[in-house]
């Protein structure tokens, strides 16, 4: 497949999004049971949730890059029954809402107690509202993925595996991103976040070395054969019918050399997993906001690469029709 | 239920691109159209088309064989490119059959490009929405062209008949019994799409012919003679009484 930039921005940065807001309010609830220190509800909840809010947003507008007709978008709610495109329309400005929601109860510090256990701790309105926002951040991760997984014959995503990876890279990134903004705003939360970001990480390589496996072994079930129908072990095409390009030509091959598919391959590799986990290490230890943003930022442009060889490596069965001029 | 498709026979097309043109010079000034070329006179021209007519090769020189193949949306029964498109504007009618993209809603998202199997669906660059094969919906059902024009304009332009038009789902259907009586078949079945469209395949009249048939063993004269029997390139009755 094509690999479209549009389409790469979408994902990694709503990934990152709904990572940082799920870290910011996983440091919420553990503050709720006095396992984690309270943190300042403007400089650090409210800043942090239009970090994420902006992280989205900026999502947002790159998808409107990639429609032929954008004006038309609020269309493509439609079809949530069947299409985890349409599902995922309706699913990122419900979790962009909540998200704004959540910071604006923490802005403005309203914030009423909803009810309490026995005076030990109690559940109030932003509390609530973070629930909704995390189950819709995993309901978003679920439709981003499957968008791709649900496509059959992509064989290289038809996998759970995809809708893994995709939430992991998400989860890894927010929280890379988050554990550099706590160690500029917030109080005592480095450890813990960092912890999780290494550990995400660390997690998002095994699914993602597992994949890569997986597609090294794929045996396509389309071949020229199946294409055509006609039984014989040769096959060649000696025309496709038009000698310039088509819509066919350009959406669904990469176009990049063996060599450079081989480079970002190995690109990604290095920078989403061992370059970011060096850089947070150390990042944690000497509690070095610019380390910690150099992990984060070293992993974001890993996972462009990483977005990038996703699309790259799937291989349509359409192209076997598309095979000589 | 009626289900209108086209059935290609391969055994009698030879490649010459009339479909493809006839397709895009009805289409282009239909309810699909305009079908845009864009770039035409320019470096890298590039258009739309719902028809393509593709060449391939079979086997090994010198025991080759040229296989032409047009290829157009195959107006799947059960269509992976429908349920996919988050607009509704990919969809397939009751009535017919054929799966249509409504021009005013699709976004040109390009997913259901991705969910077809056969890469017969065109983004057209000029009114930047996806396009495809109509069966030449605005064609068949007009009742003011002549009832044997009522057919896809590929279908009327072919000069070798090789595309047959009608209700697959009819077994008394002259595409039904084509497709049941020479063999017809679907492309990649493998994705469980069951295309309407069919293909009927290379088709070779072959007889299996036996050494002795060769030799005229029916010749009441040899038959009679006296053993040991002539031999085999000594003249026949009919050969000695003909001149
Ligand atoms: S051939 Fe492709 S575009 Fe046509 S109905 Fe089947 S899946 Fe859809
Ligand atoms: S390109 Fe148009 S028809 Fe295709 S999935 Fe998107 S909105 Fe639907």
């Amino acid at each position: 497949m094509h690999p479209a930039f549009s389409v790469i921005f979408l994902t990694t940065l709503i990934g990152a999004g709904q990572g940082l807001f799920l870290a910011l309010y996983t440091g919420q609830v553990y503050a709720v049971f006095d396992v984690l220190p309270v943190q300042d509800p403007v400089n650090f909840y409210a800043l942090g949730s239009l970090i994420a809010l902006l992280l989205l947003v900026a999502g947002l507008i790159s998808s409107f890059l990639h429609l032929g007709r954008p004006e038309r978008a609020w269309r493509s709610a439609a079809r949530w029954r069947t299409s985890w495109l349409s599902r995922e329309v309706i699913v990122l400005p419900a979790f962009m809402g909540t998200v704004a929601a959540w910071g604006l109860l923490h802005y403005l510090a309203w914030n009423p107690l909803l009810f309490s256990f026995r005076g030990t701790f109690g559940i109030d309105l932003s509390m609530v509202i973070g629930a909704v926002g995390t189950l819709l951040a995993f309901a978003l991760y679920l439709c981003t993925g499957m968008i791709y997984a649900c496509i059959k014959q992509l064989q290289e995503w038809a996998t759970p595996l995809t809708v893994l990876n995709y939430t992991l890279f998400g989860l890894a990134s927010g929280f890379l991103l988050a554990t550099a903004f706590a160690n500029s705003r917030g109080a005592g939360l480095v450890d813990f976040l960092g912890g999780w970001a290494i550990f995400a990480t660390v997690v998002a390589f095994v699914t993602r070395a597992a994949s890569l496996i997986r597609n090294a072994r794929l045996k396509p079930k389309s071949t020229l054969g199946t294409a055509i129908g006609v039984r014989h072990s040769k096959l060649e095409q000696k025309s496709q019918g038009f000698m310039t390009g088509s819509f066919n030509t350009r959406e669904f091959f990469h176009g990049a050399s063996p060599r450079k598919f081989l480079f970002v391959k190995w690109l990604f590799l290095l920078l989403v997993f061992p370059v970011p986990l060096a850089l947070a290490s150390a990042g944690i230890a000497a509690e070095s906001t610019g380390l910690l943003l150099a992990a984060f930022l070293t992993q974001y442009v890993g996972l462009l690469a990483e977005r990038w060889f996703f699309f790259a490596q799937a291989n349509h069965p359409q192209n076997l029709y598309y095979q000589t001029v | 239920m009626t289900q209108l498709a086209l059935v290609i026979d391969l055994n009698v097309c030879v490649g010459c691109q009339a479909c493809v043109t006839s397709c895009k010079e009805w289409n282009t000034s239909g309810t699909a159209g305009p079908m845009a070329d864009m770039n035409p006179f320019g470096k890298d021209p590039t258009g739309t088309f719902f028809n393509r007519v593709q060449t391939f090769e079979v086997g090994t020189y010198p025991n080759t064989e040229t296989v032409h193949f047009p290829k157009s949306c195959l107006h799947c029964e059960d269509p992976p490119c429908v349920p996919v498109c988050p607009t509704g504007a990919s969809y397939k009618r009751e009535e017919d059959g054929i799966v249509l993209v409504d021009n005013d809603k699709c976004i040109g998202c390009k997913y259901c490009s991705w969910a077809c199997p056969y890469g017969v669906r065109e983004l057209d660059e000029h009114q930047k929405i996806m396009t495809k094969c109509t069966l030449c919906v605005d064609r068949i059902y007009d009742e003011s062209l002549p009832e044997n024009e009522r057919k896809p304009a590929c279908v009327n332009a072919c000069p070798t008949n090789a595309r047959l038009f009608g209700d697959v789902n009819d077994p008394e259907s002259e595409v039904s019994a084509a497709i049941r009586e020479q063999g017809g078949y679907q492309l990649m079945p493998e994705w469980g799409t069951k295309p309407a469209n069919h293909y009927l395949p290379r088709r070779k009249a072959r007889i299996t012919i036996h050494e002795d048939e060769l030799i005229r063993a029916d010749n009441p004269l040899r038959k009679e003679r006296h053993l040991p029997m002539p031999d085999a390139d000594d003249p026949t009755l009919d050969e000695t009484t003909s001149w």
